[in-house]
């Protein structure tokens, strides 16, 4: 039932004169209640409607997803990374979320959402800048329209409607997806950006990974809706609740979504839930708040064994796919692992160049104060490196 | 700053119509430029400095937004990731708080952690200062909130002129910028011709309002007309008092500020905000730094008391007057000067 049909059949007749409308009720029949279970199309008689293409293509990202998740974690005990939060077990939403944008369309990731970007076809190495150390941001917004990683919970919501609003005011038919987890649908900045978003009606999906925790906070310390995707309705938008590790299912719901919000339609809350198998970063220890059991049952329900039996079903898991997946798996480990094994090459002159855009007198001084460190220490290095010279020069060898 | 009207064609405008002026030209020149804001649209906002706009350029350009300033804010950065030019209106000081944390977290920093490969041209409008016998939250000078951002440029006119030229280099600016307007100024009139504004200022230089050799007073914004009338006054005890207006407290003018420190030898930094914490104790740390030798007397401040801004039947107690500044500048042992001599 929707909360139309709700409000029409609820009416109550009064013997009082009808006050003013006040307000002006949303007109689009679309229903705005989520069904009440998670949508899925694996394991169901209506994955037959689901083309093999996709099918594999989602195979492929989903295997080179988990590779990618796994070589990062490694990255991390090898001190390559400064932190990694894993998408293990969250990889349907996050290649679903790349593959449902066209190029003009822009996504706004969080921190754990390095993956969806990958997918998006952005270099990893440039994905995990922000984690690495080195930069915030290690690539350019707008040359891959993928906004910087966001840190702060939520707050890169505002920012696609504002985008995906702007879009639309210059006549570009251009949709932004925003992705947050279950535990950032708490913070004010999810509310106003709902609100803004249908009271513009912006062109914006949301996307909810709801993966059961905030940290250590499971889902019932952070709301006491019947699901996330039920907030929605308040806002005067549609919110569809998706099995989270159905690629296919995802792939649909976001999709009809992105269509949706091009066609003007406005913007869709997706909650699609999911599990975070690994701990929240490779820093957290996820034993104190969950109980072995759970994990495993969540791992009989991963994302790729579920594509994987729907194309042994379809005879397409032959084993040459299946290594020609594997290969490229390896081949993208492989090369992350070999890049972000070099150093990356630092300019300590940075630190100023993008603050203003005309660098302040207060930022040349500092600059110059940090150049004569620099070659202070560089003078340093060069006498302590003469001094070893005459030293082993000045020396009998023994 | 008086309302005289002088010669035809040139007649006494209000800083609020001035700032009107500068948001109409500056929409009229680039139509990247959005208006945004808390009833800036039919209303105008609650001081009208948006009047019109959207009778002229739309509700597109000029729009009333739901009341949420982290929405406002959170928005026109995705708007600005676009290539639009937001301006966007906070209500009152108060009332931006909510929006700090996008302000601190992207507004202030979107260039610098995208390495220059997102500049964030957005102007944050907040009126602010007391003076006006406002209720409580109405009357605050977060000033040196937005001061402690980097990445931010934090301005204030305390001009008719100024209102005008300084807000157009703001939306003209690639770097975001808090536009600090002295509510209490906001109907300050000065002869000024609408048909001819004035040329846009550059952001970041100080101005000398008043020439004087014995002490200056270096001030900004609502605290400008104030510092003004007290240098006059000063002229009774035989002081000739400099009178300095920062115009931008971010990017901060050293040069000019140090130059006239250096040529009058004694400084008092006199502002409105709470003085423990507030600008005047960066002010004058530049100052003691790099004028030291200089200066004949410690920098002195002259600010609010360091309490939650008052209510506004006792407000003006907390607020600067000439003769607390006056009091503050007779602390600069003027007589020992006038007895001794000076330049040892
Ligand atoms: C505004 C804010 N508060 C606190 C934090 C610290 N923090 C980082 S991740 C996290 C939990 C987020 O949980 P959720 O939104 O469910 O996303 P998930 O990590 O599960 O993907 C917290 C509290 C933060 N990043 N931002």
């Amino acid at each position: 039932m929707t909360v139309l049909e709700q409000r029409g059949s609820s009416r109550n007749e009064s013997h009082w004169p009808a006050p003013p409308p006040a307000w002006r009720p949303r007109v689009d029949p679309a229903p705005l209640l989520p069904d009440a279970e998670p949508y899925r199309l694996l394991g169901t008689d209506a994955a037959a409607r689901v083309e093999s293409g996709l099918l594999t293509e989602l195979y492929g990202h989903l295997v080179r997803g988990r590779r990618y998740n796994a070589q990062a974690t490694a990255l991390t005990r090898q001190g390559r990374l400064a932190v990694y939060p894993s998408s293990t077990g969250q990889e349907a939403c996050q290649v679903a979320a790349a593959l449902v944008l066209e190029e003009r369309d822009w996504l706004f990731p969080s921190y754990r959402d390095t993956l969806a970007a990958v997918a998006r076809g952005l270099d990893p190495v440039q994905a995990l800048t922000l984690l690495r150390g080195d930069w915030h941001t290690g690539y350019d917004p707008r040359e891959h329209r993928v906004a910087p990683l966001c840190t702060p919970l939520a707050t890169q919501l505002p920012h696609a409607v504002g985008l995906a609003h702007a879009a639309r005011l210059k006549g570009d038919d251009v949709v932004a997806l925003a992705m947050v987890g279950d535990g950032g649908t708490s913070e004010g900045d999810f509310h106003e950006a709902l609100n803004f978003a249908a009271v513009w009606q912006a062109p914006v999906v949301f996307l909810v990974q709801n993966n059961g925790f905030a940290i250590s906070v499971p889902l019932a310390k952070q709301t006491a809706a019947p699901s996330l995707a039920h907030k929605a309705v308040g806002y005067g938008m549609p919110g569809r609740l998706v099995d989270g590790n159905d690629a296919p299912a995802l792939h649909q719901v976001l999709s009809e979504a992105v269509e949706r919000a091009r066609r003007g339609g406005g913007p869709t809350l997706v909650e699609a839930i999911t599990y975070r198998v690994e701990a929240h970063t490779n820093a957290d220890d996820a034993t104190r708040y969950r109980t072995e059991d759970e994990v495993e049952q969540w791992r009989g329900h991963d994302p790729i064994a579920l594509v994987e039996r729907e194309l042994s079903e379809r005879g397409l898991l032959t084993d040459a796919f299946a290594q020609q997946v594997r290969d490229g798996a390896e081949e993208l480990a492989a090369g992350l692992r070999d890049r972000m094994n070099q150093d990356p090459a630092l300019d300590p002159m940075d630190l100023f160049a993008h603050v203003y855009a005309e660098p302040t007198a207060q930022l040349r001084e500092q600059e110059a104060q940090l150049r004569a460190e620099l070659a202070a220490e560089a003078e340093d290095e060069a006498s302590r490196g003469r001094g070893a010279a005459h030293d082993t020069t000045g020396k009998e060898r023994p | 700053m008086t309302a005289t009207a002088t010669e035809a064609g040139r007649k006494p405008v209000s800083m609020a119509q001035a700032l009107n002026r500068a948001l109409r030209d500056a929409m009229a020149d680039d139509p990247a430029v959005h208006v945004m804001g808390e009833d800036v649209g039919e209303l105008g906002g609650v001081f009208r400095i948006t009047d019109g706009l959207v009778k002229e350029f739309g509700e597109e350009r000029c729009g009333d937004t739901p009341l949420a300033e982290a929405g406002i804010l959170g928005t026109a950065v995705g708007m600005a990731m676009y290539g639009l030019r937001p301006v966007v209106e906070m209500q009152f000081d108060a009332f931006a708080y909510p929006g700090f944390e996008q302000l601190i977290s992207h507004v202030a920093r979107m260039r610098n952690r995208t390495r220059g490969a997102m500049p964030l041209p957005l102007t944050i409008r907040v009126p602010y200062g007391g003076g006006i016998g406002g209720v409580e939250h109405h009357s605050d000078s977060s000033e040196a909130y937005y001061l402690a951002t980097p990445g931010l440029q934090v301005v204030t006119p305390a001009t008719v002129a100024d209102a005008y030229g300084l807000l157009r280099a703001a939306i003209a600016s690639d770097d975001p910028v808090a536009f600090l307007e002295p509510k209490r100024l906001y109907w300050s009139r000065a002869d000024w011709s609408p048909d001819a504004p004035a040329p846009v200022a550059p952001l970041g230089r100080a101005e000398i309002r008043r020439p004087g050799s014995g002490a200056t007073l270096i001030t900004y914004g609502p605290s400008l007309p104030v510092c003004m009338e007290a240098a006059e006054a000063a002229t009774a005890e035989g002081w000739d008092l400099e009178v300095v207006d920062l115009r931008s407290l971010q990017p901060f003018d050293d040069a000019t500020v140090c130059a006239s420190v250096r040529r009058t030898g004694r400084a008092v930094v006199v502002h409105e905000a709470s003085g423990f914490g507030g600008p005047g104790g960066e002010i004058a740390a530049r100052v003691t730094e790099r004028c030291f030798h200089y200066l004949e007397a410690p920098v002195l401040r002259v600010a609010g008391f360091d309490i939650p801004y008052p209510p506004p039947m006792l407000e003006r107690h907390h607020l600067p007057g000439v003769d607390r500044i006056l009091d503050t500048v007779g602390r600069l042992q003027w007589e020992a000067d006038r007895t001794e001599g000076s330049g040892d």
